[in-house]
């Protein structure tokens, strides 16, 4: 800023205000954010148990998380959770977004009802879907009561498919909110697009989906990042809706680094999970980051 | 997916080549009837839980056993509200929600004004006030919103523990604010670069320093970004269950932690009904903030999320 230029010229004295006003965001990027990370990567190689210790053990603790069978459902689930969740609130947060753009009535009525899901927290989510999808009350016996009487939709007591359970109630969560980001990526495309098109006579569908779904690239980002960060913190929906059950199939990383750390007293082993989890958000994040700012020529 | 195929043909027939300029259109087109019918179905889908939540919180235990959850209540009784939020068990004590209610609102009045404050300046001195090293903290802060809390939870454990109040709402409330800050201190910053740089030129002119500029300048100018965050945090912390299981004991526990502990206990019987009285409840708060602050909710969390 040209502000600058104008002050005194000690450089340490200047802007001493500001400087006190930023001692909170100061301290919690670097004690917090870069200190607590770098702490918790360092501590994943001790074996602390109860309490952290600096006792290096070497890779250890990620040998025995890769050999833990509840880990490997962990990623799995968390693989499957991601795939499904990504593709599925794009997709249908699109085709929202989409039906909602064709100058309907009572557009904010069917805005508001897409979006209140999001209001509520993931508590509430997997406390509602718990009782729908409860096999003795909801959505099964309701269909077995009408005569269809060998109708099976038990997904929160069957292993193979129970992390698909916790995926309906996500989706029923955020997808209202990528439909509300795509909708204002819709009407932020320029009308005389739409006009070019069709006065070349291109038929609305092939329209947007050859040239409106690649215009919304750019708007696409922000809801990708939301989706990405969701997906891997799901922790609350899933001790909310399963506890991580049945047995462990639906457990997720983050879960097993709170039991780990809180509950087995095993911090070790917990701070070389979220140390994994960390890995997973960076595989994710730097390409979009390197991408994004172009080649990292701006910022770190 | 018949979603899909009724929306190419919605959209098919409106485009049709042709005399240019509005053309009437009648209301029940095949066009609308389909597209209209879609959304109505999505609207359906949309709204089946909250209406089996209010439907069962309504029924008594016997009918909840014999009926069907998409049923209405033959017999509305509200006893299995007020259990919910008087009576209801979490383990050893049964003096229900109500506890978890107040203590929500005692982390979150404070979690939200402290929070809004801090990276209100934050955002207000990334804005206006740079000053060396300014940015790369910023840059810090941003990058580490996308760092799993669980790779900071640990640390942040052993400095409440050094300062003395881990387990206590004053710690809670610290944690809220430092991970509302990137979010906010992103949204503030925007917005305060967003205002006519003449302003602050002018006041400087006229002697006024960095806190004066702030609070008789600035914060007065920026009312609208300030009810987006406070519709961010109130609904953001009232919501959290993760930071009040890690850093409350449990008389201190919020009301999601509380709600999921009755309603996931392995003692007696289920009560169905009150369960979902109680996740009424739990939800009442962001609900009514949801439903009262309209677009202004989705401005706060696009606001959010928007790159800076």
């Amino acid at each position: 800023m040209d502000s600058r230029a104008a002050r005194r010229p000690s450089r340490l004295l200047r802007n001493i205000p500001a400087k006190i006003a930023s001692i909170p965001m100061i301290l919690t990027a670097l004690v917090i954010f870069l200190g607590g990370t770098v702490w918790t990567v360092v501590y994943s190689f001790t074996n602390s148990k109860l309490l952290p210790r600096l006792s290096f053990v070497g890779f250890d603790q990620y040998e025995r998380l890769w050999a833990a069978p509840r880990w490997i459902v962990s990623i799995q689930n968390l693989a499957i959770y991601g795939l499904f969740s990504l593709i599925f609130s794009l997709g249908i947060g699109f085709l929202l977004a989409v039906l909602m753009d064709q100058k309907i009535r009572f557009e904010n009525t069917f805005r508001t009802i897409f979006l209140y899901p999001f209001a509520l927290s993931f508590i509430v989510t997997g406390l509602v879907w718990q009782w729908i999808l409860n096999p003795e009350f909801g959505v099964q016996s309701v269909v077995r009561s009408l005569g269809w009487s060998t109708f099976t939709f038990d997904p929160l007591y069957t292993s193979s498919i129970v992390i698909y359970g916790v995926l309906i109630a996500a989706l029923w969560q955020g997808t209202g909110l990528v439909m509300c980001l795509m909708l204002a990526g819709l009407r932020g495309i320029d009308e005389d697009i739409w006009k070019a098109a069709r006065g070349d006579g291109i038929p609305a569908w092939k329209t947007y989906l050859f040239i409106i779904v690649p215009m919304m690239r750019g708007v696409s980002v922000t809801p990708l990042v939301i989706i990405a960060r969701g997906i891997v913190k799901v922790y609350d929906l899933v001790v909310a809706q399963t506890s991580g059950g049945p047995g462990i199939a639906s457990e997720v990383p983050a879960k097993y680094v709170y039991d780990y750390m809180f509950l087995a007293q095993n911090l070790g082993q917990g701070f070389a999970a979220s140390t994994m989890m960390l890995i997973t958000v960076a595989i994710i994040i730097v390409p979009w980051a390197y991408l994004e700012f172009g080649g990292g020529r701006k910022r770190v | 997916m018949s979603d899909r195929s009724s929306l190419v043909a919605a959209s098919a027939s409106r485009l049709q080549p042709g005399p240019a300029g509005r053309k009437p259109r009648r209301m029940l087109s095949p066009r609308n009837i389909m597209l209209y019918g879609t959304l109505l179905v999505a609207a359906i889908y949309y709204l089946i839980p909250l209406y089996v939540m209010v439907v069962t919180s309504l029924k008594g235990m016997p009918e909840v056993r014999l009926g069907n959850i998409f049923s209405p209540p033959l017999e509305i009784t509200f006893e299995p509200w007020v259990k919910a939020w008087s009576q209801a068990c979490t383990g050893l004590n049964c003096d229900g929600l109500s506890r978890g209610f107040w203590n929500s609102v005692l982390i979150t009045i404070p979690s939200t004004l402290i929070s809004i404050a801090v990276a209100s300046v934050n955002g207000y001195a990334l804005a206006n006030w740079r000053f060396k090293g300014s940015e790369v903290f910023f840059t810090i802060l941003i990058v580490g919103a996308f760092i799993p809390y669980q790779v900071m939870i640990y640390p942040i454990v052993i400095v409440l523990r050094e300062l003395g109040i881990y387990g206590t709402l004053t710690g809670l409330i610290i944690v809220h604010t430092i991970f509302g800050m990137p979010i906010l201190t992103l949204l503030f910053r925007n917005y305060f670069a967003g205002l006519p740089e003449e302003l602050f030129k002018a006041a400087r002119i006229d002697g006024a320093g960095f806190w004066a500029i702030y609070l008789r300048i600035m914060a007065p100018m920026s009312l609208p970004i300030f009810v987006v965050a406070m519709i961010l945090q109130i609904t953001g912390i009232w919501n959290d269950f993760l930071f009040g299981v890690v850093f409350t004991r449990p008389e201190y526990y919020p009301m999601t932690v509380q709600l999921n502990n009755i309603v996931n206990s392995v003692q007696g019987v289920k009560e169905y009904n009150v369960n979902m009285a109680a996740t009424i409840l739990t939800g009442a708060v962001p609900l009514i903030v949801y439903f009262v602050s309209g677009r202004l909710f989705v401005r706060g969390i696009a606001a959010g999320a928007v790159k800076g």
